[in-house]
């Protein structure tokens, strides 16, 4: 059935790609925790982890032997297949999400191959709305994992993640329909290329508001500071994942940076113009000499170190909330979703279908 | 051919996954099994070229059921229900109905002509058909469209005032 050609082709646009990407995504899970550290130490005046390695850049691979080496214990009152399974469902949501993002414009790397290949895995036309679903049903992996650990933090802490990422996913969803309306497509890639003339960002003046309301919600969908109630080590000891240990406790922690980045990725995508360069006032100063120059040197970078550069600060922009804010209390954030993120994103969302629909957007 | 394997894999897991959602004695596993059967059919969705409708299908079911879900855990207690008895003195009159409907279906199934196999008659669509299905739904079926929403309404109106407390109370 499958002749040599067909064989190829797959490899191609499948198996190349998909294990380029694998790479990406285990580098970053291992690496992220390293300087998620290294950046706290710095921000509180400390060193960080020193000893493994210069500056402890071995320290992540000690930390995965540990974990994969540790004992995997299971609660014996634990509902043991739900207990097992839900850092998968976890795990597997986070790595569904980044197949259908696209990191670059079709390319043949600098002439190096005959022919251009895209530098996405998928290009699905409704990849915004897949990413959506797979951040909804990842949920389910965290209620899972409180519930079959038969703890009352443990429980705790997977209602007030569901509870918290219910609420979150009405404004995450409005700001994304608002980038949609502006771009009129619900493919990524489509999305960065409406950007061409002006980031989504600097559309005034719904692109401000969208991005503001996007980056909390995205925030509190991966339960990082300042909305880490689901975790809250002070009052739930670790909360959902409490009872996990060993490689399970890692995957939590992959699945949460794995999270991260895909939440970073889409706020460059949407509103920062993914692998497009950042321009200094393009239309206005566009002749003035020095500033065309840098225009010219910024615009020389490849576009997808851009977009890694992007997504880099989102990261960092995640860490430094870490070092800096204190928690919410619960009731508080609550009534930040329904009372101010809600009906202002749903503001934003009427003005922009005002504007759009006369011409003005 | 690919694609048949695919279709028959789903097609499956679905029948497999519909049936232990109900023989389950754990409310909770049965969720689950209800999730698995969602993500399969948003699979023959996408089999179809209905990627749009594979993605609803996966944020409002999943989405929804999730709700179902917290519901099992907060409020049925899965211990009882495990032991519980698991139908009432009807269950005859009930499964002779069942038997009766089933039998129905599968004459109509196989007395029937279909135009082309189930199951293999993709959506002939430029793009997502997003597009597409917004124009039906908002022009020419725009009536029918709100009517739904307005009963749906209803309903949320309906479950408020019961949860209500009467002043008097």
């Amino acid at each position: 059935m499958l002749d040599m050609n067909q064989l190829l082709h797959y490899v191609y646009t499948l198996g190349i790609p998909v294990a380029v990407l694998l790479a990406f995504i285990l580098a970053n899970a291992v690496y992220l925790q390293l300087m998620e550290r290294k950046v706290l130490a710095h921000m509180q005046g400390r060193l960080g982890p020193m000893r493994t390695g210069w500056h402890g850049l071995l320290q992540p691979i000690a930390d995965s032997v540990k974990f994969l080496m540790k004992e995997d214990i299971i609660p014996a009152k634990a509902d043991k297949w739900v207990f097992s399974l839900a850092p998968f469902i976890l795990l597997v949501m986070a790595f569904g999400s980044m197949v259908i993002i696209p990191y670059g414009p079709p390319t043949d790397f600098f002439g190096l191959l005959p022919k251009k290949v895209p530098l996405w895995v998928s290009n699905l036309n409704v990849g915004i709305l897949y990413v959506l679903a797979f951040s909804s049903v990842g949920t389910y992996g965290v209620i899972m994992a409180g519930w079959a650990s038969n703890n009352k933090y443990s429980l705790m802490g997977g209602f007030r993640s569901a509870a918290q990422m219910i609420s979150y996913e009405i404004p995450m969803a409005f700001s994304i329909i608002t980038v949609v309306l502006m771009s009129g497509s619900l493919n990524l890639s489509d999305i960065v290329n409406a950007q061409t003339d002006r980031l989504f960002i600097v559309a005034l003046p719904v692109g401000p508001v969208a991005f503001f309301l996007y980056l909390m919600s995205g925030i509190a969908e991966t339960n990082r500071v300042p909305f880490d109630l689901p975790e809250a080590e002070s009052e739930l000891v670790a909360g959902y994942f409490t009872e996990y240990s060993g490689i399970r406790f890692g995957m939590f922690y992959m699945a949460e940076y794995m999270n991260m980045i895909v939440v970073s990725l889409l706020a460059s995508i949407m509103f920062l113009g993914g692998w497009l360069p950042v321009q200094i006032l393009p239309h206005t100063l566009g002749h003035i000499a020095p500033i065309a120059f840098i225009n010219k040197l910024l615009a020389a970078i490849p576009p997808t170190i851009w977009l890694l550069g992007k997504l880099y600060f989102f990261i960092f922009f995640y860490m430094w909330l870490r070092a800096t804010l204190p928690r919410y209390r619960y009731d508080q954030l609550m009534s930040i979703s329904w009372k101010i993120l809600l009906p202002l994103s749903l503001g934003t969302l009427l003005v922009a279908a005002g504007m759009k629909q006369m011409g003005w957007l | 051919m690919v694609n048949q394997v695919i279709f028959f894999y789903f097609a499956v897991v679905i029948l497999a996954s519909a049936i232990l959602t109900i023989t389950q004695r754990n409310p909770i596993h049965s969720v689950m099994f209800m999730l698995l059967l969602f993500f399969h059919i948003a699979g023959v969705f996408v089999l179809l070229n209905a990627e749009f409708l594979a993605a609803v299908q996966l944020i409002v079911y999943a989405g929804a059921i999730l709700i179902l879900y917290l519901f099992v855990v907060m409020l049925l207690n899965v211990d009882r229900e495990s032991t519980a008895a698991r139908a009432n003195r009807f269950w005859p009159w009930m499964a002779g109905f069942g038997v009766v409907i089933a039998a129905e279906v599968i004459l109509l199934i196989v007395r029937g002509t279909f135009p082309s196999e189930a199951g293999q008659q993709p959506m002939r669509l430029a793009g997502s058909g997003v597009k597409e299905l917004g124009e039906l739904l908002y022009q020419k079926y725009l009536v029918p469209f709100e009517v739904a929403s307005i009963i749906l309404l209803v309903g949320l109106v309906g479950a408020v005032m019961l949860a209500k407390k009467r002043a008097s109370d």
